[in-house]
């Protein structure tokens, strides 16, 4: 115990290794934050959920904080709702069961730049008579563009954006445009309160009609969403424990049983010794990536089958060398013979006397192997063989390259995941070096 | 024992000194290669196991077969009468014949034999999805066209992260201590991050926000005429994938081989150099980076197969039309010819990276010249 208070003490002096713990409590609180708050079958559901999980997110937009840096306010999403703020709505009983249900949204619109879509969508409580609307436009200086009419599904949307007939009243401009630009100088936005009215009408008794305007942003939240309105803030806290997980699994995995392997290969001698370096000399040519895509389109792209055939392959890697040197060392000590003078055990002399021996040197080695294994699933993820359910870092990556996030200037999308990644990887790797220091004494001062 | 044999061996004259050198290195060489086609044999064999414990081999055979005999009875005009039930029964005995002249229907020992064979002669038969740019659907042909981008950027790569890092090792070894040094020992654990990920930074800086460099490919579209220019061309396209390879590793290698270097640089031998008032060039030459050089090559072989299977994602994001390239296209389209093929070539290219490093280890390491000790290991 004292030995471990030495080293604590030790490592203090190095302000590499003082970052480096604390990046990794940092990612492990993160981790645990991530568990408690979204639980595994929601992650999923969330990344997997598809359209209908993220109807109101902007698409591709950029995290919120970024209008702190910039003079040109970006907008951010205004959602308004009849069904969470029923005094939007004014419900008139003509008789006969028809009744009209308008409903007026005001909203202040205040930033420099356009939003980025506009939606409206419906809900609708009816027998047999659909309910109508009929939509318009009101802008600060007073102008009403009619949007549209039509009747209502008991779900329904309304694309604004995508409508060409508004954009044909606008002058040709693009909906979300033209509805906000200045008529002046439509490059601009006109500030100012905007409302929208909706005259429904409906014709049962007991039938209702709910709508909500949706102004899409240009930012979102922390993270900003992906090209399906995600929220990338969902990945990027689930892909820490994945991360970590993946990562501290893998390393501890591939040596410890190198390291047991290495001992037996010692202990034993002759045949086995052989034949350890020799599956050895195969594995060091192995092809480690190829072989991994082949078992990830051929068999499973779990994350954890991929995890085993990793420390599968890793085992006979080329640390196998180093700790077979180590080994051979400690087997010529004078405790190992005492132990077999008393009629030790094979194996208890393997686990009890030689493993234990060499553990410090392993735990170095161990902690700058985290990052590797953070990267790999990184990069097989980048490849397409990303885990099928889990959100991940690496499929954030991923999602990123494969829709030309760099080339559109959607930058925030690679650099929060590759931020992780960095940051993570550093976390560990200072660790391992500051690690390395200590235990190995010739290292030393230099 | 070593000590007997290097005596002996200084004893007999020159000349055939030098031919003995020759013989063993020759010796060592021969050994060190059939051990790697063997080991490449082994590592191709598992590959197929892997690529076969899914039926993935028998499939693409069986479906080859097929495609083929439909598309015989398409052309052939006497089969044009029968009717659709007496098409199909045709068609099915002839594949049947098929099948039993290829041997499918033997035990799946001795057709993995033949498929290890297959492979290692890349005759994997023709790809499902993927065309090679001059059409044909050949795995070999598809793989040869790639693999001249890939060797000339993993070449180029290699070389200059090797002699940049010695070079900068031996210039940190010399100013140690130094702002520059610590610099460096800081930064040796980015080199943890892969090179792909170095090469989208790279890319975000000088192809997207500076617009200095090509964001990817190999030549500009279209390619010049003059082939002056192309290869211009060729070297412009170069530079952001080289500079992530040495970006990701140059740190790690210098900081490793600095240390290497200090170590040995307070041997008594250099004290004695130093004494006897030698250059230090000469002395780094000489005394410091001589008896280090094995060392290095064996490090830098294992720096090199993490490179290998990490050209994979570089070539992807920099869009380069190489092996790594085909691969994740392969993965994307589920070619598995082709993932096949890229399995073995990956196998065949790590091997002979080790092998010409294992050629320069044997002629700069002594113990081997000299036949004395076994090679470190």
């Amino acid at each position: 115990m004292t030995k471990f208070a030495n080293i604590l003490r030790e490592l203090k002096s190095y302000p590499s290794a003082v970052a480096g713990v604390s990046v990794i409590l940092i990612m492990v609180i993160v981790a645990i934050y991530a568990l408690a708050t979204i639980p595994y079958s929601e992650a999923v559901r969330l990344w997997r959920g598809g359209d209908n999980v993220w109807l109101e997110t902007p698409r591709n937009a950029r995290p919120a904080w970024i209008n702190k840096f910039r003079r040109e306010k970006l907008p951010e999403s205004i959602i308004l709702k009849t069904s969470e703020d029923p005094s939007l709505k004014t419900v008139v009983d003509l008789g006969g069961g028809v009744s009209t249900s308008d409903v007026v949204f005001t909203f202040d619109y205040q930033y420099d730049a356009f939003p980025s879509e506009i939606s409206m969508f419906f809900t609708a409580k009816f027998d047999k008579a659909r309910p109508n609307v009929s939509m318009k436009w009101i802008t600060p200086d007073g102008r009403e563009i009619r949007l549209t009419d039509m009747t209502v599904r008991q779900s329904e949307s309304y694309r604004i954006s995508q409508d060409n007939a508004v954009s044909r009243r606008v002058g040709g401009l693009l909906p979300e445009i033209g509805l906000f630009a200045d008529p002046n100088d439509p490059s601009k936005v006109m500030k100012g309160t905007y409302q929208v009215v909706v005259e429904g009408l409906v014709f049962e008794e007991g039938s209702t009609l709910d709508a909500s305007l949706v102004v899409y942003g240009q930012v979102y939240g922390l993270a900003g969403t992906d090209h399906r309105r995600r929220d990338i803030m969902v990945a990027l806290l689930w892909g820490t424990p994945v991360a970590l997980a993946f990562g501290l699994l893998a390393a501890v995995g591939s040596s410890l049983t190198t390291m047991t392997l290495a001992a037996a290969a010692v202990w034993f001698g002759g045949w086995v010794d052989y034949i350890i370096r020799r599956i050895n000399e195969i594995v060091m040519i192995l092809p480690l990536l190829p072989i991994l895509i082949m078992v990830g389109l051929f068999y499973s792209r779990s994350i954890w089958a991929i995890l085993g055939v990793v420390i599968l392959l890793s085992i006979f890697g080329s640390g196998i060398l180093t700790y077979r040197s180590m080994f051979l060392q400690v087997k010529e000590s004078g405790y190992i013979d005492a132990a077999r003078a008393y009629g030790a055990s094979n194996a208890r002399i393997i686990f009890r006397y030689m493993v234990p021996k060499v553990i410090p040197v392993l735990i170095p080695q161990f902690v700058a192997q985290v990052p590797n294994y953070v990267f790999l699933e990184a990069t097989l993820a980048v490849l397409g063989l990303g885990d099928p359910v889990l959100p991940t870092w690496g499929k954030l990556l991923n999602d990123a390259y494969t829709s030309g996030a760099l080339f559109n200037g959607h930058y925030y999308w690679v650099l929060e995941p590759a931020f992780l990644l960095v940051v993570t990887g550093l976390g560990f790797a200072m660790l391992g070096f500051a690690l390395d220091r200590i235990f190995n004494p010739r290292l030393r001062g230099l | 024992m070593s000590k007997l044999q290097a005596t002996t061996g200084r004893a007999v004259p020159a000349r055939s000194a030098t031919t003995g050198t020759f013989a063993r290195i020759a010796r060592y060489t021969l050994v060190r290669g059939v051990t790697l086609i063997v080991t490449v044999v082994i590592g191709v064999y598992l590959a197929i196991l892997i690529a076969n414990g899914g039926g993935y081999v028998d499939q693409m055979r069986i479906g080859t077969v097929r495609e083929q005999i439909s598309l015989q009875m398409a052309n052939n005009e006497a089969l044009r009468d029968m009717s659709l039930q007496e098409r199909r029964e045709y068609e099915q005995r002839l594949v049947d014949i098929e099948i039993a002249r290829l041997g499918l229907d033997q035990p799946f020992l001795v057709r993995s034999f033949r498929y290890l064979w297959n492979g290692l002669t890349l005759d994997l038969g023709s790809a499902e999805y993927l065309l090679s740019d001059s059409g044909s659907r050949q795995v070999r042909n598809i793989l040869g066209e790639r693999l001249g981008p890939t060797l000339l950027l993993m070449a180029t790569g290699q070389l200059l992260l090797f002699f940049t890092s010695v070079f900068f090792a031996l210039f940190l070894s010399r100013r140690y201590g130094t702002v520059m040094d610590r610099i460096v020992v800081a930064l040796a654990p980015t080199s943890a991050a892969p090179a792909w990920f170095y090469g989208i930074f790279l890319i975000l800086i000088f192809a997207a926000l500076l617009g200095w460099l090509p964001f990817g490919g190999m030549v500009d579209a279209p390619p010049p005429q003059n082939p002056w220019l192309r290869a211009l061309s060729v070297v412009w396209h170069l530079i952001l994938p080289v500079g992530a390879i040495v970006i990701s590793s140059i740190f790690y290698t210098s900081y490793y081989w600095r240390t290497f270097f200090l170590i040995y640089s307070s041997e008594d031998y250099v004290d004695m150099a130093k004494a006897k008032g030698l250059p230090s060039g000469a002395i780094e030459r000489g005394y410091v980076l001589r008896p280090t050089l094995p060392t290095i090559i064996t490090s830098f072989a294992l720096t090199l197969i993490s490179l290998w299977t990490g050209a994979i994602v570089l070539e992807t994001v920099f869009g380069w039309p190489g092996i790594g390239r085909l691969t994740q296209m392969a993965i994307n389209l589920f070619d598995t010819p082709v993932i096949v093929g890229t399995v073995v070539i990956y196998a065949y290219l790590l091997a002979l990276t080790v092998f010409l490093l294992d050629i320069i280890y044997a002629v700069v390491d002594p113990r081997v010249k000299l036949g004395g000790g076994e090679r470190r290991s």
